[in-house]
């Protein structure tokens, strides 16, 4: 087999490799909150279909496909149609600059666990995670509905809000590190976790990407008791149900993210950094589905008061204060 | 200083659901675990017999105009020996919110609840139970009853000796 047949190959079975675990831990992470949440609810959550409820998510897949894929009269059809692939898609895309454990040698080739170490990784997931917003809001626009667009409206002002003091609080991420590539930042934290160095920036960034992903107690856009189902009210059957994974790949990308960014990626002893890698986004996702389970929704301007007149303050002057601290321990 | 007491409040949530995570549940896993029913719960409808074979409902439509959801119906008749019969009954269960109003109303004790509440059904025409459907073969939960023996006889004993009824009080006896 020629050289580059190996290297393609190896590229197409690692791609294949992510996006099946990737899909696949989507579905079960949707089965998974239900049961953490029945947990706390003193529910034992679904446990009908197989054992434990295992093949619940296969139910619900072929549920979703086998329902009416429903248009709106009025509804912009492209657009509607669009949205939803849009909301998947980007949540799938970022992945790409995930490192998901130390390079290993396959077949004498250095194989990086990563699709592609951009060295300006965390501006491609800052930019992917805007576009992310754009699914939303087009399908919220194209459904020709007041609950919809209300939806889109709070989802893209309450994107704007969050996404500011999420790329500040990474900003001293990039200080420490020294490099806007990811490998390079989960490096530079071999020593500490940057959550230790900087619990500051954890904390903002935390609290950012659980605005970020639209979940309790930020799920304004699609706030079920007082927009119907928010921007995803007209979708029905798989289209809806892009959306639904598109949030749940969503919630992995930003687990990792928080990983990588300050839990220290795939650094961790005994184990091999693939295992700590994917303990750490499972812990990071157990964490937004305790969250979920605690707290309740707040109000549209309690929320929006939050992040514009703390959380963008707060990481101002942490980028400040960071800068400060990397000059005085240079002399 | 309220910013504590916020702090705190947002905090002391997370250890509530993180400790009753790891509570048992509370959640009767229906068809296989069955909870004992109360001794008077109200489920199904049946209509009973008296001790001696005969149905005991005289079709007196006190049940139908006791029912808060209209669910009863019939139509009254008479037998040659002069005793009214429902010559049909109907109950619309998938109506009937098993309030037990109907058997409470009911004089000869013919309407009564049952324990069986597992009538769901694909179709709802079926849910609509017919008399014979709803005919008993048995007393229910009073064996001895028989509204015969105590309505439309002549009064033979003084007041007071008939079977099962108390002497007449004594006003006077109540002076303190």
């Amino acid at each position: 087999m020629p050289e580059w047949m190996v290297i393609l190959l190896l590229i197409v079975a690692k791609l294949g490799l992510i996006f099946m675990v990737l899909l696949t831990l989507a579905a079960y992470l949707v089965l998974a909150e239900r049961k953490i949440l029945g947990r706390m609810q003193l529910r034992p959550g679904p446990n009908r279909v197989g054992p434990f409820g295992l093949m619940q998510p296969l139910a619900d897949v072929i549920k979703l496909l086998t329902k009416e894929d429903f248009i709106p009269a009025q509804a912009d059809k492209w657009l509607f149609l669009l949205a939803p692939g849009l909301a998947a898609v980007t949540a799938l895309l970022t992945f790409a600059v995930v490192p998901f454990g130390p390079p290993i040698t396959l077949f004498g080739h250095e194989v990086p666990l990563v699709v592609c170490d951009l060295n300006i990784g965390v501006l491609f997931f800052l930019g992917l995670s805007s576009l992310a917003v754009y699914g939303m809001t087009l399908g919220g626009w194209a459904s020709n509905s007041k609950y919809s667009l209300l939806g889109a409206i709070r989802g893209l002002s309450q994107l704007i809000s969050y996404e500011l003091s999420m790329g500040l609080a990474l900003v001293p991420v990039v200080m420490l590190a020294r490099s806007f590539s990811l490998t390079d930042i989960v490096l530079a934290q071999s020593g500490v976790p940057f959550a230790l160095v900087n619990p500051l920036a954890f904390l903002i960034f935390l609290i950012s990407a659980v605005a970020e992903s639209k979940r309790i107690p930020f799920d304004l856009p699609e706030a079920e008791n007082e927009l119907v189902g928010g921007f995803h009210t007209e979708y029905s059957g798989m289209r809806f149900g892009l959306f639904f994974v598109g949030e749940y790949i969503n919630l992995i990308i930003l687990g990792s993210m928080l990983t990588v960014f300050f839990l220290g990626g795939w650094m961790g002893p005994f184990l091999p950094g693939v295992v700590w890698f994917s303990i750490k986004v499972l812990f990071v996702c157990f964490f937004f589905i305790w969250v979920r389970g605690t707290l309740p929704r707040l109000r549209y301007d309690q929320l929006m008061h939050f992040g514009w007149k703390i959380l963008l303050p707060l990481s101002l002057l942490n980028v400040i204060l960071t800068g400060a601290f990397l000059l005085w321990r240079q002399g | 200083m309220s910013i504590w007491r916020d702090i705190k409040g947002t905090i002391e949530p997370f250890w509530i659901t993180l400790r009753n995570m790891f509570r048992p549940v509370a959640t009767v896993e229906y068809p296989e675990v069955r909870t004992e029913l109360a001794p008077r719960y109200r489920g199904r409808l049946i209509l009973t017999r008296d001790p001696d074979g005969q149905e005991r409902c005289v079709a007196c439509y006190l049940c139908s105009a006791a029912c808060p959801v209209d669910c009863i119906s019939m139509q009254s008749t008479e037998a040659e020996n002069g005793r009214r019969y429902a010559a049909w009954f109907r109950i619309n269960f998938s109506r009937c919110i098993f309030c037990g109003l109907c058997t409470e109303a009911c004089p000869t004790l013919a309407i009564q609840v049952t324990g069986d509440f597992e009538m769901a059904n694909r179709n709802p025409l079926e849910t609509v139970w017919e008399k014979e459907e709803l005919l008993v073969d048995h007393c229910g939960q009073e064996p001895d009853y028989n509204f015969y023996h105590h309505a439309g006889i002549g009064v033979t004993a003084a007041r007071g000796e008939s079977p099962g009824e108390d002497k007449p009080v004594d006003v006077k006896d109540l002076m303190p």
